[in-house]
């Protein structure tokens, strides 16, 4: 059986599981108690397992992270929220210099089993400080997991696993997530970190992607499969550790990638991806690896230019007649 | 056309300072003239060219310091203008890829292709150059590589009948065996001659060519010791040579749809290796001498079996020369070497009882058998052209 709920239910859902099964678990961080978090996942926490696991804190990211960094190196199980991914550059010193860092350079001796989420991405029109992607950051670091889940079920899935695992998780969301929803499975589940998932399968041209971008594929695949192109859609779902061969083994098949990040281009993760496909794939590619990612600037206040800004669904869907040769035309505006 | 690049001059060399230019645009070069005044991390170094040539253009000012590798002029090399308008390596290691190119521009351009299409290409043993690209730019892409397969399928009629050679497989034989891997030459042969026998519908005439006079002619000219030898084989190179010339017929290309009639004569020479076979080229072979041929011949089959072929020593073939004579073979029928349409294959030179106006004499035969390519020339004209190719042996002071 399942159940259809929003995003942020699936993370309320995995959370409170995760609480109730391992009494080490405790969440920290701003607005998280009294107010049920900014986006509302932890709402009902505190009221179940009370203000000693569910912690607000003054507003110093520094401290928050550096709070669950010292708790996991203790043996516990934190699960820090930021209320945005954009505040974590505050805490950039605690997560690369300590959290990434902490156990390789103790020779195992700590153990940093932290989970730090933070939901990122742009569209509500929060300006230019408060509507970035930084995934690519903290992919680039060895010793952080990297998770960016995009539907309800594999939020749920995630959140548990990076809970259970032993390593720093920086468990991405995205705040035009939330509301979401998708059908989760009622019983208690559980989906392994760097496992990629092919959420469409098609024949001509693999669409690549992460996130809300996902569902920007999905619907730019269903358009595709209206003019005779065959979308496969994979979602990364974990950024670190990469699942190359999952995307690779589509590319073996389809013959064309297109990668789809909200990100900037420019060092994002897409170029990562891009690099693995020409390693694995190089003889089996029909067309050079694409990618469609945000305008290369500060994100715009403008509600016009911030979606000018934002990869469309109809930007993919011309990547994708580029490729494939439907049509010659030139996608890429911004390059 | 080749680019002269900055050399590196020392093990510690990343970059160098063209001093002064000591050749400029539209100057001759000759090859190992100095060109330029090169300043490296060590010294000031005299830099040569390695082929001869007209500089084209100069793309470093004096004074301008570049990395080792980046080009700073543009040669116009000899060979280029030589450059036949065909392209056909024989069996080779060295361009696979690029075999039966028809007509090739001087300096080919790389053929864009995607990765992809590259590797069907050559698993299909399809040269690319002959495929026209749909894909941006003129990309030559997945479904381009398949049209073709298509096309040259439905062209292919009759289908040729073949008890399905490749790929390869074991002998079902029970005896201890040992498995080899193939060596890159033998795969290129082994897929260029099966495709040769497969596409191409062969057909051989044979005759017998009197050698005496070649032999005592060989025999004269190789008495001076100062001068290069000329082998029999070398008489063959030049009286095909001739012969071609009057029968363009055989010196062509079959293409899809059309013929393709080559403006050279150049004369490939299978060379036995040990491990596999290649044919290097003579070009222009019928305005050479006999003894240019020689000393060419020569020099060309010392390469191949140093393993030192120039790309231009194997490529650009119209005709194929084999003999097997210094075997005791009598005769033998070869395989063509696509894309040319005839090859012709001499056996040895041996005394035979034969007679003449009535009485038995003794007199130096050789046979030579043609396999000529149907599709562009029939029977009757390969028995011409075999006659014509006895007749200058037999009068062989015309192949001087």
């Amino acid at each position: 059986m399942a159940q259809t709920i929003a995003y942020r239910e699936a993370l309320n859902q995995a959370l409170r599981e995760e609480m109730r099964r391992d009494p080490d678990v405790f969440i920290i961080g701003e607005e998280v108690a009294e107010y049920g978090g900014a986006y509302k996942v932890t709402e009902g926490l505190l009221q179940e397992f009370g203000p000693e696991r569910v912690i607000d804190t003054p507003i110093s990211e520094e401290a928050i992270v550096g709070t669950g960094i010292g708790a996991a190196m203790i043996g516990l199980r934190p699960v820090v929220e930021l209320m945005t991914i954009n505040f974590s550059l505050l805490a950039m010193d605690q997560i690369v210099n300590h959290g990434a860092k902490l156990r390789y350079m103790s020779g195992g001796q700590l153990q940093i089993a932290v989970v730090i989420r933070a939901p990122q991405g742009a569209g509500l029109q929060l300006g230019a400080q408060h509507s970035q992607n930084l995934e690519s950051l903290y992919a680039h670091i060895p010793g952080l997991k990297v998770v960016i889940p995009a539907t309800p079920a594999d939020a749920k899935g995630l959140l548990k696993s990076s809970i259970r695992d032993n390593n720093p998780v920086m468990f991405l969301e995205h705040e035009m997530l939330y509301a979401s929803k998708g059908e989760v499975p009622d019983e208690e589940y559980l989906l392994p970190l760097g496992v990629a998932e092919v959420k469409r399968v098609g024949s001509d041209v693999s669409l690549i992607s992460y996130s809300r971008m996902l569902l920007l594929c999905l619907k730019a695949a269903e358009q595709l499969a209206g003019e005779g192109i065959d979308a496969e859609v994979v979602d990364v779902r974990t950024l670190r550790p990469l699942d190359a061969e999952t995307i690779v083994g589509s590319v073996k098949k389809t013959h064309k990638a297109i990668i789809v990040e909200e990100d900037w281009r420019f060092a994002g993760m897409g170029a990562e991806i891009a690099s693995k496909i020409v390693e694995g794939a190089f003889d089996y590619l029909d067309a050079p690896v694409m990618r469609v990612a945000a305008a290369e600037a500060p994100m715009p206040y403008s509600k016009q230019l911030e979606q000018l800004a934002l990869p469309s669904a109809d930007e993919i869907v011309s990547a994708a007649r580029q490729v494939t040769g439907r049509r010659l035309e030139t996608v890429d505006r911004r390059q | 056309m080749a680019e002269i690049t900055m050399p590196k001059m020392s093990d510690t060399m990343l970059e160098g300072k063209v001093i002064r230019w000591l050749k400029h645009e539209g100057d001759q070069v000759a090859e190992g003239e100095p060109i330029a005044e090169i300043e490296t991390d060590k010294a000031n170094v005299e830099m040569e060219a390695f082929e001869a040539g007209v500089m084209k253009q100069i793309l470093v000012k004096e004074g301008e310091t570049v990395p080792v590798g980046q080009p700073i002029a543009v040669l116009e090399t000899l060979e280029a203008e030589e450059m036949p308008p065909v392209t056909a390596p024989p069996p080779s290691e060295a361009a696979p890829a690029i075999e039966e190119k028809p007509l090739a521009p001087p300096e080919a351009e790389r053929v864009k292709a995607s990765p992809l299409a590259r590797r069907m290409a050559e698993e299909k043993g399809i040269d690319l150059s002959r495929i026209q690209g749909t894909g941006p730019d003129g990309r030559i892409v997945e479904s381009d590589v398949e049209n073709y397969l298509k096309q040259m399928q439905a062209a292919a009629a009759p289908p040729p009948v073949i008890e399905a050679p490749s790929p390869p497989k074991p002998p079902a034989i029970e005896v201890p065996t040992e498995e080899r891997e193939l060596s890159r030459m033998r795969k290129t042969i082994a897929e260029r001659m099966a495709r040769s026998k497969q596409t191409i519908p062969h057909f051989y005439v044979t005759s017998e060519v009197e050698m005496d006079w070649a032999s005592r002619m060989r025999d004269e000219l190789n008495m001076d010791e100062s001068q290069t030898k000329v082998s029999f084989t070398d008489m063959v190179i030049k009286a095909c040579a001739l012969a071609l010339a009057g029968f363009p017929e055989v010196n062509a290309s079959y293409s899809e749809d059309k013929l393709l009639m080559h403006e050279e004569i150049n004369i490939g020479l299978a060379v036995a290796l040990e491990d596999g076979l290649i044919a290097p080229v003579v070009h222009n072979a019928d305005r050479k001498s006999l003894r240019r041929i020689a000393s060419e011949t020569k020099e060309l089959a010392q390469r191949a079996r140093e393993n030192n072929l120039r790309a231009t020593d194997y490529t650009g073939g119209t005709f194929t020369v084999s003999n097997l004579g210094m075997f005791d073979v009598e005769s033998f029928a070869a395989i063509i070497n696509p894309p040319e349409s005839a090859c012709l294959a001499v056996g040895t030179i041996r005394e035979v009882p034969v007679v003449v106006d009535g009485q038995v004499a003794v007199s130096k035969r050789m046979k030579a058998t043609i396999s000529a390519d149907h599709r562009v020339l029939d029977g009757a004209v390969a028995a011409k052209f075999l006659q014509e190719v006895k007749r200058r042996l037999e009068s062989p002071i015309g192949l001087l």
